[in-house]
């Protein structure tokens, strides 16, 4: 059995758990569409779900194949090759599903599936393999600009469709990746520095406090920094202040008001305040224990809005409780942490900066979607990793998953 | 260098720390969710799915004094909203409005009446065409619930609306008021009658039942966790009324005419009959023409809802004459054999002017029992100006003719009659003389009765001078005080009030003005009277009693027809009303048949002389 796990190079407590996460998702699933009054259309998602977990399977056993230095070869033209797709996703894109008034889907045949999911994946690579080749860790924010474009121009895509949610992975694999690689962190916070200054803006007091408190920052770091990096990073700040009213006014009628519901769900509690207080609801009357598998109420008399899909967090802390949420929040710690260690094993750039890139891309999924759930952040349509139903986000979870434990054992393999 | 195993381990320790924060965080917003605040959410998920449908209780049945059912309870249907955001409610009733035939105005009224956590009845009672309309289109309603209800169903119709009253939805101010404690919007009460007069008995408890609603309110099932409440019906009403003997009123009370017809049983004073016409079908007030039937009620200017056998007064003219004769006696001031020191000479004189008598020959010298039967005028001032101004206002006031006799329906008028000698000031604007007491002595003057309130009187003339209080209910449900019992006593003596008897069995004797009324198995006896009413017509009064020959009298019945023809009077009208109603009371009581033919009148009309008919005396 060892033997058979080591030639197939394969981490057995990582897919273990991850194996372990995905039947839990299949069983939330059927608990969350099992309501008094099922939906015909989504009454059968727990089986569909499963025969995508049975292609998932059958894709982590080739990837998990594949040699390192393949993935190594084929990233950029991956990443281009992604954004192509992402550019006929923006021309001919449909809807589907949760997310219908958007374009995030291309349709082939009957197979329909998120270009977005797989130019993560490449966009991963290509981060890897630029930052691997480049042999020295970025000291300077000019040493930023080609991971930020990597990163950025799929991210940009991705934001027009709009998707918002999907974006916010980007982000995460851009910084967990320049991180891996040794990018000082002051570095990265002033690199995010203009993020704060554009919600800061909103109230020109607070805005003037940051971009002074931002100017200490560059004070103190004035030994690390070249002068015209200083520049930029107080040019981007006073600019990011500036824009945030018109790009605020920019913003679709949806996201202005998911903002605004997060900051008090009551002003709209039947409207876009609903999905947040009624997943609050089904999270809190669950209690320590919860209401027991298939018995949430708020979901069986479908309180919970997209109880299968971004919300199906809330099915779990209503049907397992504060225990239940917790062995959860456990093995998808377990996870990340996993990865983590993977990457902190291997003597290989590339496969560390693999191994970061998704921890980066998961980290976002799970913190947000959750965090969502109980009201920490916005709501954004962010999918749960493993858990919740979308076939091709599960398909190209395990890929991703393949690739980790691929990476991470690559040299093993070799060895034998 | 950045590889550096040293370098990794660094990193590694901050994306732990990292990791470790964020999901601490998470952890900590979960912790606070289902574990601090776990009860307050479990409340509102509570809330969330589970209503409160309310269970009307069956209003309490009717009877009558047979145990004949005067009022029940069919199974009717309410359409109800469900609890919700304002909103939505709002516009539910929009699209209800023209599947429930609604108004504009009770669709602006139902509006204002939202509340945040009770449900909001849109209508009460729903035809059920309507109702099969609505359950058509179930699926574009969800939060509107179709409840059966009990809908009342009123037996005898139109001879029993005065009685039993009519309900209605409870309006805002009864809401606010404290007569009402408990009640709800929506809630149907009595709102006239008996049913408003024993409204909180009748009514019942209201229950409920809980049941869990999904998001879009629509009902899904019953809640198994917690059981309902059942309704409590209403507390049941035996009346002293008899339902035959009413719809028989209502049947031979004259067509097109309007007035009252009170029948008491001298035995306690109950109330066997009431009538007033026009009268209406209480079963209008149910169902979809409700409205409409309302206003056509109120527009009607023969007055319907205008109950004239506790709400009208009208002058009691002769039929008084035994009021004040029985004063007189309860004074001692005269007796049966008492003769006046001037007899009728078709008037008399007094001071300086020629009070008149309606028979102009005059009726000559008479005794108590000839003064009655002949209806002298001339005796009764004399009777009048023996008791004295002061005196027949004490007394009257006493016997309570100006105030409510007190029975249990909503609404009496008190009769009208002076206090004191200030009412002629007050009103007139001069000092009463002694003359005033001839006038009132005959039944002229600001006098004023209700025939409930003659009825009350006359009903001392068949016992022994006692009035007890009408009742319609003798033994009420609930903590209601018993019949109250007495109102007022005379004292008559045996010989006196069988001298008044006699004068009242001319009138139905040989001779006498209401010689056709008279019946085969009972003695009638009774007092007619002829009112000018401010029209310019006559109101025709006939009081009577009858029951076995030689016994005490079973029955007292007072009819009032208005507005009468010149020329007709107490007698021809009011009078057979009065005779057919005892006989057929008196008859179905012992179980005999009331045959077509009742009183001598329609023997005559109808047939050969009947044998047991005396013949007139021969002039």
């Amino acid at each position: 059995m060892g033997r058979l796990f080591a030639r197939w190079a394969i981490d057995p407590p990582l897919v273990g758990t991850v194996s372990l996460l995905t039947l839990f998702g299949l069983a939330m699933i059927f608990s969350a569409v099992n309501t008094v009054d099922p939906d015909p259309f989504i009454a059968g998602v727990w089986m569909r779900q499963s025969i995508w977990f049975a292609l998932a399977l059958v894709a982590f056993s080739v990837v998990s194949r594949v040699p390192q230095r393949w993935m190594e070869w084929v990233a950029m033209p991956a990443w281009v090759f992604g954004l192509v797709l992402l550019a006929i996703t923006l021309a001919f894109g449909t809807g589907a599903g949760t997310a219908a008034g958007t374009r995030s889907w291309l349709a082939i045949g009957g197979f329909r599936f998120q270009p977005a999911e797989a130019a993560k994946i490449a966009t991963i690579l290509a981060l890897a393999q630029y930052l691997s080749a480049r042999g020295e860790a970025p000291a300077n924010l000019r040493d930023l600009l080609v991971p930020g474009m990597i990163a950025g121009a799929p991210l940009a895509l991705v934001l027009l469709q709009p998707d918002l949610g999907t974006a916010q992975a980007f982000v995460g694999i851009l910084f967990a990746v320049l991180f891996w690689a040794g990018t000082p962190i002051p570095i990265l916070f002033l690199l995010a520095s203009p993020l704060p200054a554009l919600i800061l803006a909103f109230d020109a007091r607070i805005w003037a406090v940051y971009i002074v408190f931002v100017g200490v920052g560059l004070y103190l770091l004035r030994y690390r920094l070249f002068f015209y990096e200083s520049v930029a990073v107080i040019v981007a700040n006073f600019a990011a202040g500036t824009i945030a009213t018109p790009l605020w006014n920019s913003l679709a009628s949806y996201q202005k008001s998911r903002l605004l519901v997060f900051l008090d769900p009551q002003i709209d509690p039947r409207g876009q305040g609903w999905n947040v207080i009624q997943s609050k609801v089904a999270i809190g009357s669950g209690g320590v224990t919860g209401m027991g598998y298939l018995e949430g109420t708020q979901k069986r008399f479908n309180f919970l809005p997209e109880q299968h899909t971004d919300f199906i967090f809330s099915v779990v802390g209503e049907e397992f409780g504060f225990i239940g949420v917790g062995i959860t929040l456990l093995l998808f710690g377990f996870v990340l942490w996993r990865l983590v260690r993977l990457a902190v094993d291997t003597t290989d750039p590339f496969a560390g900066l693999v191994l970061l890139g998704i921890f980066g891309a998961w980290f976002v999924h799970i913190v947000v979607n959750i965090g969502m759930t109980v009201g920490l952040v916005p709501v954004t349509g962010i999918p749960l990793p493993f858990v919740s139903y979308g076939g091709s986000f599960l398909l190209m979870s395990w890929v991703a998953l393949a690739i980790a434990v691929r990476v991470a054992h690559d040299e093993a393999r070799s060895r034998i | 260098m950045w590889n550096h195993p040293h370098a990794r381990r660094d990193r590694a320790r901050i994306a732990g720390a990292t990791l470790v924060f964020a999901l601490g965080l998470l952890g900590v917003s979960f912790f606070r969710v289902q574990v601090l605040a776990s009860s307050d959410y479990a409340l509102t998920a509570r809330n969330n799915r589970l209503r409160q449908i309310e269970l009307p209780a069956p209003r309490g049945t009717i009877f009558d004094r047979n145990g004949r059912v005067v009022v029940d309870n069919v199974p009717g249907y309410a359409v109800t909203i469900l609890p919700g955001p304002r909103d939505t409610i709002a516009a539910t009733l929009d699209r209800l409005a023209p599947i429930l035939g609604l108004t504009p105005r009770r669709v602006e009224e139902l509006r204002s009446r939202i509340a945040g956590n009770r449900h909001l009845v849109v209508d009460a009672d729903v035809a059920f065409e309507r109702v099969s309309r609505l359950e058509e289109r179930r699926p574009d309603f969800p939060g509107v619930h179709i409840e059966t209800r009990p809908r009342r169903r009123y037996f005898g119709g139109a001879a029993v609306g005065h009685i039993v009253g009519y309900l209605g939805e409870i309006s805002r101010e009864q809401l606010s008021d404290s007569l009402f404690p408990g009640y709800r919007q929506g809630m149907v009460i009595g709102q006239g009658g008996l049913e408003r007069e024993y409204e909180v008995e009748l009514q019942g408890e209201t229950g409920y039942r809980l049941v869990e609603v999904d998001a879009l309110r629509r009902i899904v099932g019953d809640f198994a966790g917690q059981e309902g409440l059942a309704a409590r019906p209403g507390e049941d009403l035996h009346l002293s009324l008899d339902l035959g003997l009413q719809e028989f009123i209502h049947e031979i009370f004259p067509a097109g005419k309007t007035g009252a017809v009170v029948a008491l049983d001298p035995a306690d004073g109950s109330v066997l009959a009431l009538y007033s016409a026009p009268s209406y079908d209480p079963n209008l007030f149910l169902g979809d023409q409700r409205n409409a039937a309302f206003a056509a009620l109120i527009e009607d200017e023969a007055r319907p809802l205008f109950n004239r056998a506790i709400q009208g007064t009208f002058a009691p003219a002769s039929t008084w004459k035994l009021a004040t004769a029985a004063m007189a006696i309860d004074l001692g001031l005269i007796d049966a054999d008492t003769h006046m020191e001037e007899p009728c000479r078709g008037g008399m004189m007094f001071g300086n002017s020629w009070k008149a008598c309606h028979k102009v020959d005059g009726h000559g010298d008479v005794d108590l029992t000839g003064a009655i039967a002949g209806s002298c005028n001339v005796y009764f001032y004399q009777v009048g100006m023996k008791i004295g101004l002061t005196r027949y206002l004490e007394l009257a006031n006493e016997l309570g003719f100006n105030t409510p006799c007190g029975i249990d329906l909503p609404g009496e008028r008190a009769s009208v009659f002076p206090q004191g000698p200030e009412y002629w000031e007050r009103v007139f604007g001069y000092t009463p003389r002694d003359g005033e007491t001839l006038n009132l002595a005959i039944g002229q003057g600001p006098n004023s009765q209700t025939p409930l309130k003659m009825a009350q009187f006359y009903v001392a003339l068949a016992r022994d001078g006692s009035a007890p209080v009408p009742r319609l209910v003798p033994d009420p449900p609930g903590d209601r005080t018993a019949t109250p019992g007495e109102a007022w006593r005379l004292e008559i003596s045996e010989g006196a009030l069988h001298a008044i008897r006699d004068g009242m069995r001319a009138v139905t004797s040989p001779g006498g003005t209401a010689w056709l009324s008279s019946l085969e198995l009972w003695d009638l006896i009774g007092k007619s009277g002829s009112g000018q009413n401010p029209r310019g017509l006559t109101d025709a009064w006939f009081a009577g009693m009858a029951g076995p020959h030689g016994e005490d009298p079973e029955i007292v019945i007072i009819a009032l027809v208005e507005d009468v023809p010149e020329g007709q009077g107490g007698s021809s009208i009011s009078g057979p009303i009065v005779a057919k109603a005892a006989d057929y009371y008196l008859r179905s009581k012992r179980g005999i048949e009331v045959p077509e033919v009742q009183t001598l009148r329609e023997h005559i009309q109808t047939g050969p002389w009947p044998a047991w008919a005396a013949r007139p005396p021969p002039n």
